[in-house]
């Protein structure tokens, strides 16, 4: 597989912003923004629509004019040294965007060009393998299907072989299939020296696919940690009993898990803090000779740990 | 590898852009050229005297080539920038190392090779109709080249200031279209009134259909030095406000 630039002789951090700020008509949209991304990283921005991802992703490529704060991009600053920071960065917008009168091989020549890399045709027939554009690579870009043209932005954003990929939204919209062939992509350029950033409202994504993550919320960090540490913000761990019979009160012992009953009491729910564990409370029941039908443990996911630090109920904001 | 490549892979794409569309480029002012060509040469013209010693056809065929020199320099750069932005691509540029030196020497060099492509198209379809007294045709490249180029700004600005397929047609509508129209394209200034005639030099266009006349068939009604000076001092003015737009990136960098 061709090498991104990452590998040649690029130090230091691949994303360092420092008190990046951008306000819209007297709306700050970006306050403040500190954040710095190690090389090889991948790393999820994450927050509620209107947290400022995007723009934060206009600022760091240049599709925004900076107000305050600099960013650089592997030491080089994306002001005073654009031309490097660009020619190091791909980036995925959001929208699909394209030039109407090229053809997918033609594009992705063009592409390559204005970063000043060479057409390397090894490096773009992999990209055309690897997301499966093959069939269509003479046809006008207009006439794909809506995720063929997510498969072709995404080789466009690698076609110059970029140290630091910017996916925003990649999967917004798009199939099982291509969204599952996506992240084996960029796990495997990752693994070549690809630093990636990301955003995505698919948190599950996010939890399985990023080494670090920060939570945006109204233009500023609300959180920034490894995955796993974010995790462990939540300690809510919960244990789903389905009895045999319906029961009104549980023993006193079970109140340390603060029991709360479903569908006149069939159905119990445990939430287990700490070193708590399922064991305890099915001791219990079995001991006082409480029938048990089934069980279902729930761990903290990365939805939880959003709700818990921005307060947005995703599920309410689904279904409005 | 950073200067160079971008800037020659944006001129051949602006090129090319316009190549996979020759209907619309190359064709349809060939075929306006040669009704143009019929109607006030072939059947007018005969009738109509312009005081010089050239034929009417002869007097028409510079402004007929000059116009489409301008109308297509102004289109390719024009249509280009708006349509990249209407259709929302143009973040594909603003993300690359292209600086504004070479997006807006690409956009014109390619626009300057539409409007000399075109005007050639016409010029060797007059050859049907009639033959020029050509006085130097080296002045007269030189003259539609920096026309195109001048036009070519506008079109950069026309195609950043507009925000929709109305905008950037009244500049074709209200403003290029009446300055070629009232340029001399179709009769020499020298036989309007005092008033009109002082008022058609205040029209830079003038400058360039005469200039390219004079150039082309040695008969003008200003001197060719002048027409070079007034088209180029606009030329200068229009890139400067051209540079500062993609430099600041009005319209372009939110």
């Amino acid at each position: 597989m061709a090498k991104s630039m990452s590998n040649k002789s690029l130090a230091g951090p691949a994303l360092e912003i420092e008190h990046l700020t951008k306000a819209y008509s007297g709306s700050v949209v970006v306050d403040d923004l500190c954040l710095r991304i190690e090389s090889g990283e991948i790393y999820g921005l994450l927050g509620p629509n209107g947290a400022g991802k995007s723009t934060t992703i206009n600022l760091i490529t240049g599709v925004a004019k900076m107000q305050k704060g600099s960013v650089r991009v592997f030491g080089y600053d994306t002001v005073k040294n654009y031309r490097e920071t660009r020619r190091l960065i791909g980036v995925m917008h959001q929208e699909v965007v394209f030039d109407p009168f090229f053809s997918v091989g033609k594009a992705l020549r063009i592409h390559s060009g204005y970063y000043g890399v060479k057409d390397d045709p090894k490096w773009r027939e992999l990209l055309i393998e690897k997301l499966a554009l093959g069939p269509h690579v003479d046809k006008k870009i207009h006439k794909l299907s809506g995720g063929m043209k997510r498969r072709f932005m995404v080789a466009k954003a690698l076609v110059h072989k970029p140290a630091l990929l910017i996916l925003d939204e990649p999967t917004a919209g798009v199939d099982v299939e291509l969204r599952r062939a996506l992240w084996d992509f960029v796990s495997l350029i990752n693994k070549e020296g690809t630093t990636v950033v990301l955003t995505t409202h698919y948190l599950e994504e996010a939890e399985q696919m990023c080494d670090r993550i920060a939570i945006l919320n109204k233009g500023k960090v609300v959180a920034v940690d490894s995955t796993a540490n974010l995790m462990k913000q939540v300690e809510r761990r919960t244990l789903k009993v389905w009895l045999d019979k319906e029961t009104s009160t549980l023993p006193a012992s079970l109140d340390e898990f603060r029991p709360s009953s479903e569908e006149n009491g069939r159905v119990w729910r445990f939430c287990l803090a700490g070193q708590q564990h399922s064991g305890q409370v099915l001791q219990v029941l079995f001991s006082e000779r409480i029938g048990v039908r089934e069980v279902e443990t729930h761990s903290p996911s990365l939805e939880d740990v959003f709700v818990n630090i921005t307060g947005i109920d995703r599920t309410e904001t689904k279904a409005k | 590898m950073l200067y160079l490549l971008p800037f020659w892979t944006l001129l051949q794409k602006e090129v090319q852009r316009w190549f996979v569309s020759p209907v619309q480029t190359l064709i349809a002012p060939m075929i306006t050229s040669s009704l143009y060509l019929f109607i006030f040469g072939l059947s007018l013209g005969k009738r109509i005297s312009v005081g010089t010693d050239i034929t009417y056809i002869q007097f028409v065929v510079p402004g007929l080539v000059l116009m489409g020199v301008l109308n297509n320099a102004f289109a390719n750069s024009s249509f280009s920038l708006f349509i990249s932005r209407y259709l929302g691509h143009m973040v594909d540029l603003l993300v690359t190392p292209i600086g504004p030196a070479q997006f807006i020497m690409a956009y014109t060099i390619a626009s300057i090779l539409r409007g000399l492509v075109v005007g050639a198209a016409i010029l060797f379809i007059s050859c049907f109709f009639t033959t020029l007294p050509v006085f130097s045709p080296w002045l007269a490249l030189l003259m539609a080249s920096l026309a195109s180029f001048m036009i070519a700004q506008l079109g950069i600005i026309a195609g950043i200031y507009s925000d929709s397929f109305e905008a950037i047609s009244m500049y074709t509508t209200f403003l290029l279209l009446p300055l070629i129209y009232l340029g001399g394209m179709f009769y020499p200034i020298s036989i309007l009134p005092p008033f009109w005639q002082g008022l058609s030099r205040f029209n830079p266009l003038f400058y360039t259909i005469d200039g390219f006349r004079h150039c082309l068939v040695g008969v003008g009604d200003s001197a060719i030095a002048v027409s070079f000076a007034v088209t180029g001092a606009i030329s200068i003015v229009l890139f400067l406000w051209a540079a500062a737009l993609l430099g600041s990136g009005h319209n372009l960098r939110k």
